[in-house]
């Protein structure tokens, strides 16, 4: 056989090297991708095993599901991201929620002109619940606190503002900064407020006031009472408490499902 | 506990022969014997030792749980006697009667027990399973890790392997994402049949929807096997690299939407435009209803004319309000 010239031999070993360098490289991606790939199916199996027996303790009981919640969320996962993922499909918690959020969306749309987008989660629960009907499975608020958090991502402003010992459901994406938040929470103890309160609870200037019960006015959030004995109110209907048992008209749910 | 007797003609009503195809929730309350120094109840006597809530349109966990509350706190058992209740029904007329329940607790407590144990089990074995979703944690870390280290030197393939496995154990991925976005085969999957499936939707709307509305309808639609709201988004950021007939537009504010390729957001200003003319001034409110689109939108749309200079605003607490831009058609 005739001899190569030691210059071609060189570079041609030196490339073969480099191949097999880049090689284990992936290999000791594969390696691990295929430990993982294997560490799934075994989760998997264990997943399926604990769902024959908890499915229905998950169903039932709202404070089972909130243990689960929590510790999914301290080892770092998250059971509702995808109705893909395993959590969803074995323990059935994936379309539990996300038909939560269709009916979260649905109330929020039939009541938004009554309240501007703003809605307490009392009022929220209530709403659902009765929309739900009879048969259906009882749901918590924390059940609807999670779901709404997970509507967050489809950028129709959902919010959640704490307020009082509750919260207060924002579904409009108007913009409500620490000032406007603060003023709803003054306002929640009475369902009104006036400016004179503000200046007196929270030390600021009129101005700032009024600047912040006009973004809500604006908003369709706050209704103005200029008959009101002393001076203005502004009253929140999200606050309303005798609106709660109201029915949504057939004209309001039409706009829900436009 | 002996069975039921007929005391007499409508005083003990025999059960129904077919019973409901669903029944409702249902709390029981067990009740202590009575003392003996006890008042007179609304009953002489019962042969039964508890009362059975019935929750026929829900309600049952509230109740529970301000039920439980109340039998710890025994708020009652503080309340002067005289603040009992008057009831007036028939012969019973006149009858004073003590306000509260007598010795619920044990039984309550009985009952709770063996429901906490029913619970602990199932903690137990929840905790067990979470140790292993915790390994499986770990390991993506670590391998997120060696990809990170080795920039380019992982295919596509494995990428995307590996991105199919967080999805199924639910672990974001921060370090992929950035090259390669969160999206995997299923997104893909899912961009392809969304195409399909809200092609005449959007028609029938104008050519453009909410990603709310998307969400609702498509869930609505399914029943089943919901997609949740990440998985939506993941899949319609995908839709213009995969060449579909639709695809994802952000406005300003942050609402999200989806539009056939064939809309043109800047045409509809036009038209918008003349509607608003033809009123001399619109709101939203009445934007949206005569044109029939959603108020989220028919408000996008009027925020984009005024941004293109057609319409101005007139911002006033009652509402805001759109006219067209006589500066810029007005010449001087």
């Amino acid at each position: 056989m005739h001899r190569r010239g030691v210059g071609a031999g060189a570079i041609a070993k030196k490339k073969l090297a480099e191949a097999k360098y880049k090689e284990r490289g992936t290999v000791l991606a594969e390696d691990q991708l295929a430990q993982m790939s294997k560490q799934l199916d075994m989760f998997k199996t264990n997943l399926e095993e604990f769902a024959s027996k908890h499915k229905q303790e998950i169903r039932k009981n709202p404070q089972f599901r909130v243990q689960f919640q929590d510790m999914c969320a301290t080892i770092g996962v998250d059971p509702l991201a995808s109705g893909k993922g395993f959590w969803s499909e074995m323990l059935g918690v994936g379309d539990f929620y996300y038909e939560l959020g269709v009916q979260i969306i649905e109330v929020c749309l039939a009541l938004k002109h009554r309240n501007g987008g703003l809605i307490t989660l009392e009022e929220l629960h209530q709403q659902v619940l009765k929309g739900r009907g009879k048969f259906a499975q009882d749901v918590s608020q924390d059940d609807l606190i999670r779901a709404i958090k997970k509507l967050k991502v489809l950028g129709s402003g959902f919010g959640i503002i704490p307020v009082g010992g509750t919260y207060l459901i924002q579904s409009v994406p108007a913009e409500l900064n620490m000032d406007h938040t603060v003023v709803l929470q003054l306002a929640e103890r009475k369902g009104y407020v006036t400016v004179s309160e503000i200046r007196s609870s929270l030390k600021w200037e009129v101005e700032r006031a009024k600047q912040v019960l006009e973004h809500l006015l604006k908003e369709g959030m706050a209704w103005l009472d200029t008959q009101a004995p002393e001076e203005s109110q502004y009253w929140l209907p999200a606050l309303f408490t005798e609106l709660y048992s109201q029915e949504i008209t057939p004209e309001e749910a039409k706009e829900a499902i436009h | 506990m002996s069975p039921p007797s007929r005391v007499g003609q409508g005083r003990c009503r025999p059960r129904a022969m077919h019973p409901p195809a669903r029944t409702s929730a249902k709390i029981v309350v067990h009740l202590h014997p009575t003392s003996s120094n006890k008042d007179l109840g609304p009953f002489q006597s019962s042969i039964y030792s508890y009362i059975k809530l019935s929750f026929k349109e829900h309600g049952q966990i509230e109740f529970y749980r301000r039920l439980s509350e109340e039998i710890t706190q025994r708020r009652w058992e503080n309340m002067p006697v005289s603040q009992s209740l008057q009831i007036n029904k028939g012969a019973q007329a006149g009858r004073i009667r003590a306000v509260g329940i007598v010795g619920i607790e044990r039984k309550l407590e009985e009952k709770r027990k063996e429901t906490d144990k029913n619970i602990s089990e199932a903690f137990e074995d929840l905790s067990k399973l979470m140790e292993k979703a915790k390994e499986m944690v770990e390991l993506s870390k670590s391998i997120a890790n060696k990809i990170k280290e080795k920039q380019g030197d992982i295919t596509e393939d494995e990428t995307i392997r590996f991105k199919s496995y967080l999805l199924s154990m639910g672990i974001a991925n921060p370090v992929t994402r950035e090259t390669y976005g969160s999206g995997t085969h299923y997104h893909m999957q899912l961009a392809k049949q969304l195409a399909g499936i809200l092609q005449a939707p959007l028609e029938e709307r104008g050519g453009i929807m909410s990603l709310t509305e998307v969400y609702c309808l498509v869930n609505r639609a399914r029943g089943l096997e919901l997609l949740s709201p990440e998985d939506l988004v993941n899949a319609c950021k995908m839709l213009v690299s995969l060449k579909l007939p639709i695809r994802l537009c952000v406005f300003d504010s942050g609402v999200m939407v989806i539009e056939l390729q064939s809309h043109n957001e800047e045409e509809m200003v036009a038209s918008a435009l003349e509607t608003v003319s033809e009123k001399g001034s619109l709101t939203a409110e009445e934007f949206a209803k005569l044109v029939g689109m959603s108020v989220l939108l028919a408000k996008e749309r009027l925020l984009l004319a005024e941004k293109m200079g057609h319409l101005c605003r007139d911002d006033s607490v009652e509402g805001l309000r759109f006219y067209p831009n006589l500066f810029m058609t007005q010449s001087e």
